[in-house]
C-alpha cells in the first residue's frame, strides 16, 4: 500500500501526464480508504476547474 | 502608399467605425480582457498591448461570429492565441531560470516519517458553490501574483491555455522532470495560499 505522500505526488502527476495502469490503480484503491488524501484530490481539482472557468463572471 | 490601395483601407474601418454597439460591448470586456492578462504576462505594458490587439482583431473579424452572447468567449479565444504568441516570443528571447530539482523547497514537511499527512487537508466543498463565491478569484489571483515567475509561466500554460505538458517543456526548453518539479511546486503553493488566504479565513 503506498503512503500519503506517495500518493499525493501521483495524483499531482495524473494532471500532467499519464499514469501507469498500477499507478492508477494505487491511486484508486488508496483513495478509497483514506479521507484524507481524497480530499486533496479534491482540492487539486478544484484548482483545475477554478483555471478552466477563468475567466468568469 | 499607393493611392490604389486607400480605398479598401478606409472602407474597410468605416466598417468598423460603423457599428458603436460591438465597440461599446468590447470595451466593457475590456477589464476582463486585461485582467486575464495580467494574470498571464505579470506585466501591465504587455497585456495592454495583446487587450488591443485583442480587440483591433475583434473589430476587423466581426463577421467571423454569430452572436453577441458569444463575444467573449470569442474575444477570450483571440486573446489566448495572442498570449501564446507573446510567450513563445518571450521564450526566444531569454530563457526562464532554471528550477532547482533538488532545492529544499519540496513539502515533505507536510508528512510524518511513515508518510502520513501532519494534517489532513482540509474540505473545500462543492467546486460549483465555491466558484461561484464573491471575491474567491480576486484571492486566486493574488495567490497566483505570489508564485515565483517560471512556476506561474508554465503553470498558466498548461492550465489557463491549456498546452500538453510536452509541449511545454520543447516551448520553454525544460527537461520534462524539470517541468513537473515546476507543476508540483506551483499546484501546492497555490493550495496552500488559498488554504491560508480564503479556506481557512472563512
Amino acid at each position: 500500500m503506498k503512503s500519503c505522500r506517495e500518493v499525493h505526488r501521483l495524483v499531482i502527476e495524473g494532471q500532467d501526464r499519464k499514469l501507469g495502469f498500477t499507478e492508477r490503480l494505487a491511486v484508486r484503491a488508496h483513495l478509497l480508504l483514506c479521507t484524507a488524501c481524497r480530499r486533496f484530490a479534491a482540492q487539486m481539482a478544484l484548482l483545475r476547474e477554478a483555471f478552466r472557468r477563468f475567466p468568469g463572471d | 502608399m499607393p493611392d490604389a490601395l486607400a480605398p479598401a483601407i478606409s472602407h474597410r474601418y468605416s466598417a468598423v467605425m460603423t457599428d458603436p454597439d460591438l465597440q461599446q460591448s468590447l470595451q466593457q470586456m475590456r477589464p476582463t480582457l486585461l485582467r486575464f492578462a495580467m494574470l498571464q504576462l505579470r506585466n501591465e505594458a504587455a497585456a495592454e498591448d495583446v487587450v488591443q490587439e485583442t480587440l483591433l482583431a475583434a473589430l476587423e473579424g466581426k463577421s467571423a461570429f454569430a452572436g453577441r452572447s458569444q463575444l467573449k468567449t470569442w474575444a477570450v479565444s483571440i486573446l489566448r492565441n495572442k498570449i501564446v504568441d507573446h510567450l513563445r516570443r518571450g521564450s526566444r528571447e531569454g530563457a526562464l531560470p532554471l528550477v532547482d530539482e533538488n532545492g529544499d523547497e519540496d513539502f515533505d514537511a507536510l508528512f510524518d516519517g511513515s508518510g502520513h499527512w501532519q494534517e489532513a487537508p482540509g474540505d473545500w466543498g462543492d467546486p460549483a458553490t465555491v466558484l461561484e463565491q464573491r471575491g474567491f478569484y480576486d484571492v486566486l489571483e493574488l495567490c497566483m501574483r505570489a508564485l515565483p515567475e517560471n512556476l506561474a509561466r508554465v503553470f498558466t500554460m498548461r492550465e489557463v491555455l491549456g498546452f500538453e505538458t510536452e509541449e511545454i517543456c520543447k516551448e520553454l526548453k525544460m527537461s520534462s522532470s524539470n517541468c513537473w518539479v515546476v507543476l508540483y511546486r506551483a499546484r501546492m503553493r497555490l493550495r496552500e495560499c488559498l488554504q491560508l488566504r480564503w479556506f481557512g479565513a472563512r
